[in-house]
């Protein structure tokens, strides 16, 4: 008898049965996993691993920043500085801001928070954060006045403070307790008290693997509907789990199998895998997504001419590049303005020649007036991620096209870190131009914008423009008396980063987040956050 | 033989040592700033140099490594440059995933390999026999990610017979540690499956012309004793030597699987770590490797004292 008849011919009895029956139950039963009821699994962009939100822009702290502490002030949908901690008010010349916690405010250790704990959080935000670096300029006083309120003082008019103070993302103004928020600012906080809706469970931390949050009990709620980072963080869950998955396929996967709950960022290649699970919602979160954007070297030839700058320009053009990123029109756009779209310093201005783009033969004609000598540029492309492996390779044909010399040179995204931070020349290390992107909320001001910076060598963000005109009109901009007169500031400082080239914007793009049919009142904002969110089972 | 042992476990010492000292050179002449890594995009140069001087890695490479050297004497392995985790809690929650992956690797492999390659070489040059060397070439030459994704799509999203990713402790109950590491278990197999049976084949038909062979058979020794007991066991020390190699590279190269099942093992851990330039944990991972190689490799010389008892040390 063959082994398939005698397959066929078994009849299992007794034991043997039950036997079946249990490894039957044991792996079908098991394929979900165990989820608590009021559990949100979630894969977030990356896994967590530095847990100090000040010592790190990195997103994903900031989004572990936005469940464990509360901010002082948030922002609503409009873009609008809202009181979250604290309220606040300003003297009528403009210098002095009183800030006056809100009751309720309790650490999870029990002790309640005070204005020295907001003191010393603001202190060291202000040693890390750009903006804050060039408000603190200003700064004369942060002080106590009691336990419930502190007073900062100011040298000149700063109306831009509050804005900042309240910003989303880049460093948003976290609080944490006195003791913790006194260490140096160039080590990270090994503390992980906080006083923001959730808790975070430390026992449980895995790096790369794992983070849990547990609803904190004793947060107490602002009134108002949550709206952005403002409003009531009502958390309606038990607990949070991020749980850290590398491939995006398996990640895709898992969701489809109703393994997790949430997957904040779906590529869109894979989104025809989902579109037929009725159990599924594929949504972008914000209407504002990323800006993509090339930067250049000022220090070394060929990019320290002003012409050949204007030339690279010219070569580039947002449709390649973002067809190569994106490659779904429902989820990229051209956008011209350096503050990114639908913000509200958004403007044309300047914008002509990389909305034309790619313009080879323009960019030839410029390049030959301005002396090109065939200069290799030294273009990074890292190889290691996604969202920035594309727009060197076409952006190194379009200016192959132009006539520039191009020598790309790929790498990890981390030794791409490492080699932009040199100073030197090309031909010992340094480099000419790379990649990188923003969410909106971190460029959509002239002072939250990292690249606006005309510091040189000594303050200047990577590429180190040495441009004191632009760093006066930020100064204006700071200083501006009405919304009218930063709209007017800000385009005039977009006319002049254009037509210097202090970066070339190539386009805007969003993610879609994948979210299970069982979640209800997730809360639209650049930032992913949980407050507010329902299971139902 | 203890004495064999004491001295191979000797030997090993400076063996580790070299190492040492080269991944910690190595790493160090390689591009990269953990403190650019922790830092994120906005940060100046004055705030990664406080950060690399808060982690010390302002210090000449001569303090680094006395500073290192130390603390591996008294057992300490630092702690991770970027999460401030020590090092050995990170190794120590990614060990067990690693582990019972590889083991139930080796499981299915030597359950299904062993038999394949003797029946082959007993078959030699029948259909079985084209049948086990097909298997073997396609388990070659079949990424292991495709692998893994077809299993995936059959048994867990169409069947739903098990979890699409994940790995749960064995310490949570044998249901759901099996269910989550049998796939990627299987297809970490596949490699090894034809690894084995290739080399378990080969060296069969070296023995089975033997004149031992023939007398057994003589004998009147049914086919199964000649084959297993007189044979394999003849042929077993090439064998063992591949199994031993063998899983101690998957201990080092599981990484894909890993990736593929979402299995927080010791490969996610060093890509990274790699990536993140994590030093302390690169450097104890390539240490804790190597001392995985002097054991297997020592293991399987001791093996072969008692599958061959001509072998003497």
């Amino acid at each position: 008898m063959s082994f398939f008849a005698k397959a066929s011919a078994f009849k299992p009895t007794g034991l043997v049965r039950l036997a079946l029956l249990a490894s039957v139950v044991a792996f079908s039963g098991l394929g979900a996993g165990p989820v608590m009821a009021q559990e949100i699994r979630a894969v977030m962009h990356s896994g967590i691993r530095v847990l100090d939100p000040v010592i790190t822009t990195a997103h994903i702290t900031r989004n572990h920043g936005y469940m464990i502490y509360d901010t002082l002030l948030g922002m609503d949908e409009n873009l609008k500085p809202q009181p979250q901690m604290a309220d606040w008010s300003v003297s009528d010349d403009k210098l002095t801001y009183t800030f006056t916690l809100r009751d309720g405010l309790k650490w999870t250790d029990g002790t309640p928070v005070t204005s020295a704990d907001a003191v010393a959080s603001l202190k060291r935000w202000g040693e890390r954060d750009g903006g804050a670096q060039l408000l603190f300029k200003y700064l004369e006083s942060l002080e106590a006045k009691d336990d419930k309120s502190f007073v900062m003082t100011l040298s000149q008019p700063f109306s831009y403070a509050i804005e900042l103070m309240a910003k989303p993302s880049g460093l948003p103004t976290f609080i944490m307790p006195q003791k913790v928020a006194e260490t140096p600012s160039g080590e990270a906080i090994t503390d992980y008290t906080g006083s923001g809706p959730f808790k975070f469970v430390e026992a449980e931390f895995e790096p790369g693997v794992r983070a849990v949050y547990e609803k904190n009990e004793d947060y107490v709620p602002r009134d108002e509907p949550p709206s952005w980072t403002a409003g009531g963080k009502v958390v309606k869950v038990d607990k949070v789990t991020w749980v850290v998955m590398p491939d995006a396929q398996t990640a895709v996967n898992a969701i489809n199998s109703g393994e997790i709950d949430y997957l904040e960022q779906t590529p869109t290649d894979l989104l025809p895998l989902l579109a037929s699970n009725p159990d599924l919602t594929v949504m972008t979160l914000t209407d504002l997504g990323y800006q993509t954007m090339g930067r250049l070297n000022w220090l070394y030839p060929p990019f320290d001419k002003v012409e050949i700058r204007r030339a690279a320009m010219a070569a580039l053009g947002q449709d390649p590049i973002l067809a190569a990123l994106v490659g779904n029109p429902d989820y990229q756009s051209k956008c011209g303005t350096m503050y990114g779209c639908n913000t509200p310093y958004a403007t044309e201005v300047g914008d002509e020649l990389i909305m034309k783009g790619p313009q080879p033969e323009v960019a030839k004609k410029m390049l030959e007036d301005a002396g090109y000598d065939g200069t290799p540029i030294v273009l990074m492309q890292p190889t290691d991620v996604g969202s920035v492996a594309p727009q060197p390779v076409v952006a190194a044909q379009l200016l192959r096209q132009a006539g520039f010399t191009v020598d790309m040179q790929p790498m990890d995204w981390q030794t791409l870190v490492t080699r932009r931070a040199s100073q030197s020349p090309v031909a010992e290390g340094g480099w000419n131009m790379f990649f990188t992107n923003w969410i909106i909320p971190e460029v959509w001001s002239p002072i939250n914008n990292p690249m606006l910076n005309g510091g040189g060598k000594e303050a200047a963000w990577f590429g180190w423009p040495d441009d004191p005109q632009l760093d006066e009109m930020r100064v204006k901009f700071a200083a501006a008396e009405s919304e009218e007169e930063r709209k007017t500031i800000a385009a005039d400082i977009q006319k002049h980063a254009y037509e210097v080239v202090n970066y070339i914007p190539v386009g805007e793009y969003k993610i879609p987040t994948t979210i299970s049919n069982k979640l209800s009142g997730i809360v639209k904002m650049p930032v992913p956050v949980f407050w507010n969110v329902e299971k139902s089972e | 033989m203890l004495a064999y042992i004491a001295r191979r476990i000797l030997a090993s010492v400076p063996v580790l040592v070299v190492v040492a000292l080269f991944v910690f050179l190595l790493l160090r002449l390689t591009p990269g700033d953990p403190a650019a890594i922790i830092a994120g995009d906005m940060a100046t140069p004055e705030q990664l140099d406080r950060i690399r001087t808060s982690l010390g890695l302002n210090e000449p490479l001569v303090t680094q490594f006395v500073t290192w050297s130390g603390q591996l004497l008294s057992g300490d392995f630092g702690r991770s440059l970027i999460s401030r985790t020590p090092v050995l809690t990170l190794i120590g929650q990614r060990l067990e995933p690693t582990l019972s992956l590889a083991l139930m690797t080796m499981l299915f492999t030597l359950v299904l390999s062993i038999p394949m390659g003797v029946i082959a070489a007993w078959r030699h040059g029948s259909l079985t026999d084209n049948a086990v060397m097909a298997i073997s070439v396609l388990g070659f030459s079949i990424p292991v990610f495709v692998t893994g994704y077809i299993l995936i799509q059959l048994f867990a999203i169409d069947l739903r017979l098990f979890p699409v990713q994940g790995f749960r402790s064995i310490g949570d109950g044998l249901g759901p540690f099996l269910a989550r590491i049998v796939l990627p278990a299987l297809t970490l197999a596949t490699i090894y499956i034809a690894l084995i049976a290739r080399m378990t084949r080969a060296a069969m038909l070296n023995v089975l012309d033997e004149d031992y062979i023939r007398t057994a058979r003589a004998k009147g020794l049914s086919e199964r004793i000649v084959l297993f007991r007189h044979a394999l066991r003849n042929a077993a020390v090439p064998i063992l030597t591949v199994i031993g190699t063998g899983f101690a590279l998957m201990i080092s190269g599981v990484v894909v699987t890993e990736s593929v099942f979402n299995i927080p093992g010791l490969g996610r851990l060093t890509v990274d770590a790699i990536l993140a330039r994590d030093y302390p944990v690169i450097q104890a991972l390539i240490l804790l490797t190597s001392g995985i190689y002097v054991v297997i490799n020592l293991l399987i010389d001791i093996s072969y004292a008692f599958m061959d008892p001509r072998i003497r040390y």
